[in-house]
């Protein structure tokens, strides 16, 4: 069946031939997601592709809708969103699933980058396709971070606030780039004004790029659990309907429980603080960015150099686009790789660390535990990698996934 | 391959990335505070409803004693029907205050208020609010049990919290320098609250004839103040359970499919 | 669909296999509909705005021969106050001489049966092309027939707000309105 890859495939409905023959939308489907010959022996993991584009589909058509209701002045902001949750019919519902659907889309990027993490799927050949990842990855949280100021509660104002002049730290410009991204003298108005206008925006510059990410999956295919390429149809199964129906289950089971939290704990993630209108006056006792960005809002603090704090926060993410480089080892799977496959976890421990430091005010022994996780955090990318990768040895790796699968059915 | 080991995987990595949301949850927990009184609320968990009677004295609560200060803006008197309240009672409740308006000549008057009308504000605006109460104004209520740390427990702590001053130990006087003019609440970060007590045993007389004992009062404003922060919360549950119902089903009926598709794969 | 690009007998049992595949398509266009519903629900009119589809009007303050305009619906509603001649004047027309027959006893009807020919209330949009015909205000042209004259394409109106010259098809609409006293009258 996977042979049939490559062949032009006939369609006998009239209608599709013949916009197929001007417009090949329907080969390109059959071809794509239909015959697309896929590693046979994927993992649940691999699921996170298909549950982050669902969670974008549904970002976007909940955001849209909303944006029909929503008054992007700070008079109204937060009355008009009150008004969406209290009177348009069903406000309550389509804005707590785009709150609530901001977290679940991180949450499934997060395991999707850890999924490339821990099975080497940035190495050769497909760097540019984790590249392009990294960029998402960005879009996505300056996006978040646009939509979080747009209900102009007391979180979103300090929210915007704190991050802004984060570029002050830039030097010599920095005070001027920060008026300029306000359009005034604090956050204010026209913040919010340009603000909503790029959060609607950006999504669909994600909607482009994520295009960008599947063409260059879909040029030398997905990677698989046990990191060798596939050999022959043997390796292979065709994505329609194994895949289809395997990432549809994983869908599913992703969204209960993401309604979970949209029907009955929909403000769990959130902070209270905004529901209380903004107030440029007053500040928050304890500002906290939404729970994923904790690690980065972590990493900021714990350099005690405001410029050093920046830098080392964008940093963080800016490490990931090189990471195809600084690892060194021939083996993508850390199935086969008995030493640094603890390290990967240990990274994920790391971050949670974070995490937990950035949740908290820097102080007791919340300060030296974010100094210590931002240090290995760096050391992991920056000298583990590209050292294990040379000394570690991996262990031998099955001639073909075909192999490996009947061998682990037989044992 | 193993589907064992991959769901395995896949839990812990659910997991990790739960437990770095609920981080973000947890985080502003007060060291030195006591912890909130624990109340059985009517709408707590899945199937939470409110219990309408004890709303209704909460908004008499609410009308008699708490609105001379806060205001409720983000309701209309329209919505009391929710609570039970026919349409003739919400139209005599609205009818019972002047609002401001502009008469055709577009001179500013007042009207009787219709059940189209916002709550009336006890102030014209936050400025008014707060010089006439010692510089701070009082907020308004409309999201206040989303808008707290411990959300009903914690409005239903400050409202029963209150320790008069010759109740204090010397040490709490001494460490939160309290004097005899100051509010002092078990519940309030840095325990001086500008508001003075406001529920007392018979602060109101319930139309309903029930008991009107400073607990009493106090969770029946809270229902109200609940309900006004989330006056969709029983749509809420009702479409929760059946959309999880809903998906467990189409989840078990993937599943089949997946293992039918799959059978000649393993 | 899936089916076609399969080999027979490549899926354990495929009767049992295709039953699977049409009840999780099934459920899944269900699921798909039900989603649907809240995103087309959203659009329709909130509370607040259908908390103001009906109004209270006082017309104590309206002297015979006098109209005023009040906003219903973000449209405006002319209520008349007409005199003894408008009244006979509109009863006295032949139907046959109207481009859209109706009574005027029809068109002064409330929602509660009542007849009130003093009390004429029309929604004050031309049937034409949806302009604000002239003839509420004391100044202003109320056309050949005594009702009201459109600027826009002269269309002309009686003292029962029907159409009587001019390119629009239909009489003026009447919304359906309540006297709940003799002097308040609820519209919407």
């Amino acid at each position: 069946m996977a042979s049939s890859h490559g062949a032009p495939p006939v369609f006998n409905n009239k209608v599709i031939a013949w916009i197929d023959h001007r417009l090949p939308i329907f080969s390109y489907i059959e071809k794509e997601y239909h015959t697309f010959p896929t590693p046979r022996n994927f993992n649940y993991f691999w699921n996170f592709g298909a549950i982050a584009t669902v969670m974008l589909v549904l970002m976007i058509a909940t955001g849209v809708v909303l944006a029909t209701n929503y008054q992007p002045n700070a008079e109204l902001a937060f009355a008009s969103v009150e008004r969406i949750m209290r009177d348009v019919p069903s406000g309550w519902l389509i804005r707590y699933l785009h709150m609530n659907g901001a977290s679940f889309f991180f949450i499934a990027v997060y395991i999707h980058i850890f999924r490339g993490l821990y099975y080497g799927s940035y190495k050769a050949p497909r760097e540019l396709l984790w590249m392009l990842g990294v960029v998402i990855l960005l879009l996505m949280m300056a996006t978040a971070f646009m939509g979080y100021v747009l209900p102009w509660g007391q979180m979103s104002f300090w929210g915007a606030t704190v991050i802004t002049n984060l570029f002050s730290a830039i030097p010599v410009v920095g005070d001027s780039i920060v008026t300029w991204l306000w359009g005034g003298f604090a956050v204010d108005n026209p913040t919010l004004n340009r603000f909503f206008a790029l959060h609607y925006l950006l999504p669909f510059i994600i909607v482009a790029v994520v295009a960008l990410h599947v063409v260059a999956l879909h040029v030398h295919g997905s990677n698989n659990p046990l990191g060798i390429d596939p050999k022959g149809p043997q390796d292979t199964v065709p994505f329609h309907p194994y895949y289809t129906m395997k990432d549809g289950f994983g869908v599913v089971c992703f969204l209960i429980v993401y309604a979970a939290f949209v029907f009955f704990m929909p403000n769990s993630l959130g902070d209270v603080a905004n529901y209380i209108p903004a107030n440029p006056m007053v500040t928050p006792n304890e500002i906290v960015p939404e729970w994923y960005f904790l690690p980065f809002y972590a990493i900021l603090r714990a350099i005690p150099d405001k410029l050093g704090g920046v830098l080392c926060m964008f940093g963080a993410i800016a490490v990931l686009f090189v990471l195809p480089w600084l690892d060194t080892s021939r083996v993508r799977s850390c199935s086969f790789r008995p030493i640094y496959k603890w390290f990967v976890l240990l990274l994920v421990a790391d971050v949670i660390v974070l995490g937990i430091c950035g949740a908290h005010p820097p102080e007791g022994w919340y300060v030296p535990a974010a100094r210590l996780a931002t240090v290995y955090y760096f050391f992991h990318f920056l000298i583990l990698l590209p050292v294990l990768g040379k000394i570690e040895r991996p262990l031998p790796l099955p001639s073909s996934i075909a192999e490996a699968v009947l061998k682990k059915k037989a044992g | 391959m193993s589907i064992k080991l991959s769901t395995q995987r896949l839990i812990l990595a659910g997991a990790a990335a739960l437990a770095l949301s609920v981080v973000g949850t947890v985080a502003t927990a007060a060291e030195d505070m006591p912890a909130l009184p624990q109340h059985d609320w009517s709408f707590k968990g899945p199937f939470g409803t409110y219990d309408r009677a004890a709303a209704q004295r909460g908004f008499q609560v609410y009308k008699e004693v708490c609105s001379a200060c806060h205001s409720l803006d983000l309701l209309y008197y329209r919505n009391l029907t929710e609570l039970g309240l026919t349409e003739d009672q919400v139209k005599a409740i609205a009818a019972d205050v002047q609002v401001p308006d502009i008469n055709d000549d577009g001179q500013p008057i007042e009207r009787p208020g219709r059940p189209s009308d916002h709550f009336k504000k006890p102030f014209p605006n936050e400025a008014a609010a707060a010089a006439a109460n010692g510089g701070k104004a009082p907020p308004d209520l409309s999201v206040i049990v989303k808008a707290r740390e411990g959300g009903p427990n914690y409005v239903y702590g400050i409202l029963t919290g209150y320790v008069p001053y010759d109740k204090l130990t010397p040490e709490q006087i001494k460490e939160f320098n309290v004097s005899k003019d100051d509010n002092f609440n078990l519940y309030f970060l840095g325990h001086r609250i500008a508001m003075p007590q406001p529920l007392d045993d018979n602060k109101v007389t319930y139309v309903d004839g029930t008991k009107a004992t400073l607990p009493q009062e106090a969770s029946d404003v809270v229902t109200f103040l609940a309900w006004a922060s989330e006056p969709h919360l029983e749509a809420r549950n009702r479409t929760g359970v059946r959309v999880i119902l809903f998906l467990l089903v189409m989840a078990g009926l993937m599943y089949a499919t997946k293992r039918a598709i799959w059978a000649d794969k393993h | 669909m899936a089916s076609s690009s399969i080999p027979a007998g490549a899926h354990g049992d495929p009767t049992r296999r295709d039953f699977l595949m049409v009840a999780t398509g099934a459920m899944g266009a269900v699921g798909a509909i039900a989603v649907a519903w809240p995103f087309i629900n959203n659009l329709n009119p909130a509370a607040d705005t259908l908390a103001l589809s009906s109004i209270e009007v006082d017309v104590k303050a309206i002297a015979v021969g006098q109209a005023i305009t009040v906003k219903w619906r973000g449209k405006p509603v002319f209520i008349r106050h007409r005199t003894k001649e408008e009244i006979t004047e509109a009863e006295d027309v032949k139907l046959s001489e109207l481009p859209d027959p109706e009574t005027d006893n029809a068109r002064v009807t409330d929602l509660a049966k009542k007849v009130r020919p003093e009390w004429l209330i029309v929604v004050g949009v031309c049937t034409h092309l949806g302009c604000v015909p002239l003839g509420n205000k004391p100044g202003d042209p109320r056309g050949e027939y005594g009702g009201w004259f459109c600027p826009c394409h002269g269309s002309q109106y009686d003292t029962s707000g029907r159409i009587r010259k001019g390119p629009a098809p239909k009489n003026l609409a009447v919304p359906g309105y309540l006297f709940t006293t003799d002097t308040l009258v609820r519209i919407g």
